[in-house]
């Protein structure tokens, strides 16, 4: 429409930042503090919103998604809590033995695909490990609009219980705190009857957690939109499979732990993302042709669209067979 | 840059006027002969010096009047703003959004100043000077959006973003092309948009949602709309529609080249960094066809496009009844040469009327 078009960039804008602090919680989990490389001030951002880190990893950029969970109105820093994942791909095993402070790294701006529904007359929070990082913002955002808020958080045992006394501390009225080792658990459904109307669930945490809140507050006649939920889905390693792109006109190699959008990325082809967990829908591609079967891992696509054989989200979708071509 | 603020009036007697600079700067819409919709998003990053693109927040030469006119239709319908419980955090978003860009791009005509929460706002223009305490509504004599928006140009739809959907949950509007924020407080993005003929069956606005929910905070979008509005009014709401309405059966083949308006809408969008609502600014800039076809390119180039433009459209956008007038008119700026891509006036190149 008007003089020069701007293509649309992939992912969110970037931060240069620098690492200003690590901080060691407990066996599995390290705080890392950034600062602006231009010392400038960051942007506010809202609870429960996330940034995607960028790791130079020799050879191999890694982009990991993590919750911001510093208070939203602190802009001289961003702040993520990260696990340290043994099993997984290599990004929180990155973070933890290789990035120092005074090392520099690129964040992206803030996306929140895990917001608090303002309207909301309280807000209860379920928490289970890690899953507790987006509510440090949440809380942090709703003291300061004199919300109303509980937390519920489900840790392993107290020696894993990361920032747990640091809330009772703060809250001690708001703060219910679960330990697995010592048999506590939430009484959900009795948990799910006392609320008032106009009460919101928010869950972060692994995916049975996620599963379970849904199922209980669905039998227990709570409308779905009051219930909030955000799983980062890490892309699981597979087989390597082979996939010919056809508007770049290239043929790819999708290693064993690699993403397809890695892959695609790898190969100088600029393909959109945003949260490349599973959720947000931007790297959403067409298929074009395949003979084989998709392991479609997003949360996403409708049912409907998984079994059509038209859509793949690359981000943590994988395919296994003789042949795919996507319309990248 | 200083820009000398007409004292001009949208209503009674019309003494509405572009200067020179504001008619070589208007936001003409059509980059090729005809015209279908389309999602037609862009970045919002600046623009060409001195073009209406250039800046996050455009001010020019109708910035005073219009705030004159909004006060007045706030007088007389305060409904025309609203904004829902829920909406508060994203009118001090869109305050800040708004004060930081003037401040920073209009330097000479605003200022900022911050001490904490502590802030001073200077509105050189409508003489303002006001210290207030940022998050508190008390010190304040408005809420943040309705303070802010009574300064700042344009309408500004404030969209709570949840459910993957986006809501009409507050709002300022009092310069609209025929459509109501009291009608359509609480709605939807596909209710509001219900009357559109035509887009839905294109699948306009499910793309469009799709791409309006991925608006990313410091990644601002932009679009621009159009329409056709009789005297230069920028009230013409469906509240004051037997007001405005009647003006449309005034145009006579003598008046319509000072009369009848080319309505054009700056749509822009950017993400809210507390709130996560979206705000969606609607500038709308008027332009006489007598002052268009002083381009030769958009004077053609408009009559082929109200020409060609399928009936719905030109029904939906009310101006179905003057088509004729218009193309008579127009038809006089149309010698059938052809026109160079895009919507810049290329002066320098475009041959002049060969009639």
């Amino acid at each position: 429409m008007s003089a020069a078009p701007q293509k649309a960039k992939a992912g969110a804008e970037k931060i240069k930042v620098i690492v200003d602090a690590v901080v060691p919680l407990n066996d599995l989990v390290t705080r890392f503090e950034f600062k602006r490389r231009d010392g400038g001030a960051f942007p506010t951002f809202s609870g429960g919103a996330h940034t995607v880190v960028e790791m130079q990893d020799g050879d191999i950029t890694r982009l990991n998604p993590y919750s911001l969970m510093s208070d939203p109105s602190d802009t001289s820093k961003y702040c993520i809590s990260v696990r340290r994942d043994d099993e997984g791909r290599g990004g929180s095993l990155f973070m933890h033995r290789n990035v120092k402070v005074g090392d520099e790294m690129t964040l992206t701006y803030p996306v929140n695909l895990f917001s608090l529904d303002l309207r909301a007359k309280k807000h209860v929070f379920l928490a289970g490990g890690i899953g507790i990082t987006p509510f440090k913002a949440m809380i942090a955002q709703l003291e300061r609009l004199n919300g109303n808020w509980e937390l519920h958080y489900a840790c392993r045992s107290e020696a894993l219980a990361t920032y747990a006394a640091d809330l009772t501390e703060h809250y001690p009225n708001n703060v219910h705190i679960y330990y697995d080792d010592q048999k506590q658990a939430i009484d959900l459904d009795g948990l799910l009857a006392g609320q008032p109307l106009g009460t919101h669930i928010y869950i972060c945490g692994p995916a049975g957690m996620i599963n379970w809140v849904h199922n209980t507050a669905e039998a227990a006649g709570w409308p779905s939109d009051n219930v909030h939920s955000e799983e980062f889905l890490a892309p699981q390693p597979g087989k390597p499979f082979q996939v010919r792109l056809c508007k770049s006109d290239k043929v790819i190699e999708v290693g064993e732990h690699e993403s397809l959008l890695e892959a695609i990325e790898r190969a100088g082809v600029e393909a959109p993302f945003l949260c490349r967990g599973g959720a947000c829908g931007q790297c959403e591609t067409d298929v074009v042709e395949f003979d084989g079967e998709f392991i479609h891992r997003d949360h996403w696509l409708e049912p409907e669209d998984h079994e059509s054989g038209k859509k793949i989200m690359p981000c943590v979708s994988r395919f296994i067979g003789k042949s795919l071509v996507l319309d990248r | 840059m200083t820009i000398q603020f007409n004292n001009e009036t949208f209503r009674d007697d019309y003494s509405f006027k572009n200067s020179d600079r504001a008619i070589a700067r208007f936001p003409f819409p059509f980059h090729e002969d005809s015209y279908m919709y389309s999602v037609n998003m862009e970045q919002h990053r600046g623009g060409p010096e001195g073009s209406v693109y250039e800046m996050r927040f455009d001010v020019d030469e109708h910035y005073v009047s219009e705030m004159q006119d909004r006060a007045i239709v706030l007088d007389q319908d305060p409904l025309r703003c609203q904004s829902l419980p829920h909406m508060t955090l994203a009118g001090w978003d869109l305050l800040e959004l708004i004060m930081v860009s003037k401040s920073e791009d209009y330097p000479d005509l605003f200022e900022l100043h911050r001490d904490g929460n502590t802030w001073r706002w200077i509105n050189k223009p409508m003489g303002i000077d006001d210290t207030f305490t940022f998050m508190d509504e008390s010190t304040l004599p408005y809420g943040p959006m309705e303070y802010i928006t009574r300064q700042a140009q344009g309408d500004f739809a404030v969209l709570d973003q949840r459910d993957d959907m986006l809501w009409m949950d507050a709002g300022m509007v009092t310069t609209q092309a025929d459509w109501s924020l009291d009608f359509d407080i609480g709605m939807n993005f596909f209710e509001w948009h219900a009357p559109v003929p035509k887009a839905h069956e294109m699948g306009i606005f499910k793309r469009a949602l799709k791409f309006l929910l991925n608006v990313q905070q410091g990644a601002p979008a932009r679009r621009l709309n159009w329409t056709m509005t009789v005297n230069p009014l920028l009230d013409t709401s469906p509240e004051n529609y037997h007001k405005w309405g009647v003006q449309k059966t005034e145009l006579t083949p003598e008046n319509i080249g000072s009369k009848q308006h080319l309505r054009v809408e700056l749509q822009t969008f950017f993400r809210l960094p507390r709130s996560n609502a979206l705000v969606f600014p609607i500038r709308c800039y008027l332009i006489a066809f007598q002052d268009i076809v002083r381009t030769p390119k958009w004077g053609r180039r408009l009559h082929r496009v109200i020409r060609d433009l399928p009936e719905e459209l030109a029904t939906y956008k009310g101006f179905i009844d003057n088509r004729p007038m218009m193309l008579d008119y127009l038809g006089q700026f149309d010698d059938g040469l052809p026109t160079s891509p895009g919507v810049w006036p290329d002066k320098d190149t475009e041959p002049a009327l060969h009639k």
